[in-house]
């Protein structure tokens, strides 16, 4: 299959972005892409504004908290923003200390979800390719994502002893299920015309795979991969909080803070972490809009 | 149920003779089909949604097997128009014309040529480059079309392509369809709800029932090719369009 544009073994999704821009000169009769439109203009400045209004509300409520309701000698339990700001990120020594765990906790929650992106993918393939697989396994995946996590890790230190190599594999119980669920239904939401199309055409099972499945279930994978790195990072902090060996990532540094009644460095952990969580799932976004975005639908229509 | 003839035999493209077909559920789709398609024939089916027109494309095409009487079909170089486009929409307009060229494995460099020359022949040029979401709906059509030409089928099966398209577009696609059907030599069994579409484009009209599915009429139209556009307004297409709607009413 060498003259092919899609070769099997390929990422299908990498040729995707090969395909070369379009020229705007030739302008379809019908169909163009629609230009921005002034209402369009308007409702992304409200997209923008509407969430910043509601973020200047939290942070005023988070005041008056602090000052009005909280008396002054038990501040401790919601520091003003500012203070936390000054202390928590303003004194370089705790600034660094917070940035060193949560370089920690990244690498291990990027490790395990590296492993459930190989693992799960392999997984869906297997078992879109026969249904036996799929009726053996399926209720699996299902068990190890409906397992409180919490009930897991404890047995994972016991076994594999209370180091890197226990919190990665729980970062991978965590992110597996949403990448072997999403990869299969997107292998299997295929439509019904293409498959017939390749099928009349004697295309083998591994070209079906390699030219329309797999790359029709690209922006499945994707949303796949958004949800469960959220959930490897989540994974990643529950393990440093149990697991209080080894260098001490963001979760035992936020139990050693609320320990030490460190108030202001406790909540700039807990803002680090949230950051964290929210900056890999916007990675993952962004990612799946750049290969997927420039065909299918779904690129762009979620969040 | 008797034994199925699936045969070669290029004299008649298509022929199917008492064709029965049962689905597994117990559904009756086609009963005692006597239909025959040879070179230079253009054979339009119409008849209710849900008789069992598509099943004979299906039959055909050999994604189903026929479960009574005799089919015979020269599957060589086959063509299959679907309903829908059936683009893939990760593939420009020229990788998804090339598709058919690399399933049938005809090297890189004749699949290129094949599919520049099926893409300037529906009119294309141009648009190469484009996604299909940027693209028109008689402009995936158009697409769908010329994916088929690269193989330069002997038989083109038609499932109701143009059936989602504005009247505009239809008609259009319908007199550049005729243009391809008399240059480019293929017989085509097409499937159509409208009469009029049937009318215009083909040798012969068959008309079948409702459920099951059976052929109680046709009617040859006379016209020459290549027809004008005009020939819709004339009294005899007026003519032949009563009979076959006479024929649909006392079918359903």
């Amino acid at each position: 299959m060498t003259h092919s544009t899609l070769d099997a073994g390929q990422v299908p999704a990498a040729s995707a972005t090969t395909v070369p821009p379009v020229t705007p000169v030739l302008v379809p009769e019908r169909g163009a892409r629609p230009t921005r439109s002034r209402s369009q203009r308007r409702k992304d400045v409200l997209d923008v504004v509407l969430p910043v209004l509601v973020f200047v509300g939290l942070v005023a409520l988070w005041y008056l908290i602090s000052y009005v309701v909280l008396a002054p000698e038990r501040r401790f339990l919601l520091p003003p923003p500012h203070d936390v700001v000054r202390v928590g990120f303003g004194d370089p020594a705790n600034l660094q200390q917070i940035m060193q765990g949560l370089g920690r906790t990244t690498v291990i929650a990027m490790l395990g979800l590296a492993i459930s992106v190989v693992v799960g993918f392999t997984f869906a393939i297997l078992m879109a390719s026969a249904r036996w697989i799929e009726r053996s396994l399926f209720p699996y995946a299902v068990v190890i994502q409906a397992i409180p996590i919490l009930a897991l890790v404890p047995l994972m230190g016991f076994w594999f002893g209370y180091g890197m190599t226990a919190r990665v594999i729980v970062c991978v119980i965590c992110s597996l299920f949403p990448i072997v669920a999403n990869t299969l239904f997107g292998l299997q939401s295929v439509d019904r015309g293409q498959l017939d199309l390749f099928r009349l055409h004697g295309a083998p099972r591994s070209t079906i795979f390699a030219k329309l499945l797999i790359p029709a279930a690209i922006p499945s994978v994707f949303t796949g991969f958004r949800i469960s790195a959220g959930a490897s990072v989540i994974g990643a902090i529950v393990g440093d909080t149990y697991f209080r060996q080894g260098a001490p990532g963001i979760g035992v540094l936020i139990d050693l803070y609320r320990s030490r009644l460190q108030s202001e460095q406790l909540f700039a952990a807990i803002i680090a972490s949230s950051v964290l969580g929210v900056v890999v799932f916007m990675i993952f976004t962004w990612l799946g809009r750049r290969i997927v975005g420039s065909w299918h639908a779904t690129g762009r229509s979620l969040v | 149920m008797t034994a199925t003839a699936v045969r070669s035999r290029p004299a008649t493209n298509l022929r199917f003779a008492g064709t029965d077909k049962t689905y597994a559920d117990g559904t009756v789709a086609l009963t005692g089909v006597d239909l025959e398609i040879r070179q230079g024939d253009f054979v339009s089916v119409v008849g209710p949604s849900g008789c069992g027109k598509s099943t004979l494309l299906r039959l055909a095409s050999g994604l189903e097997e026929p479960t009574g009487g005799v089919m015979e079909v020269d599957r060589g170089s086959l063509a299959y128009v679907f309903q829908d486009a059936t683009l893939l929409p990760w593939r420009t307009v020229e990788q998804n014309v090339r598709l058919l060229g690399e399933l049938h494995h005809l090297g890189k460099g004749e699949t290129r040529r094949r599919a520049a020359e099926a893409i300037e022949l529906v009119g294309l040029s141009g648009f190469e480059k484009h996604m299909p979401h940027q693209l028109s709906g008689g402009m995936r059509m158009r697409t769908s079309l010329a994916r088929s030409l690269t193989l330069a089928p002997s038989l083109f099966l038609f499932d109701e392509p143009f059936g989602a398209l504005d009247e505009i577009s239809r008609e259009r696609l319908n007199s550049e369809l005729l243009t391809l059907f008399t240059t480019q030599e293929f017989a085509a069994l097409f499937i159509t709800h409208s009469i009029n579409e049937a009318v215009f484009l083909s040798t012969q009209v068959a008309v079948m029932s409702g459920r099951p599915g059976r052929i109680v009429g046709r009617v040859d139209v006379p016209f020459p090719y290549p027809r004008d556009p005009e020939i819709r307004y004339t009294p005899r297409f007026a003519e032949i369009c009563a009979e076959l709607s006479d024929m649909l009413r006392g079918a359903s």
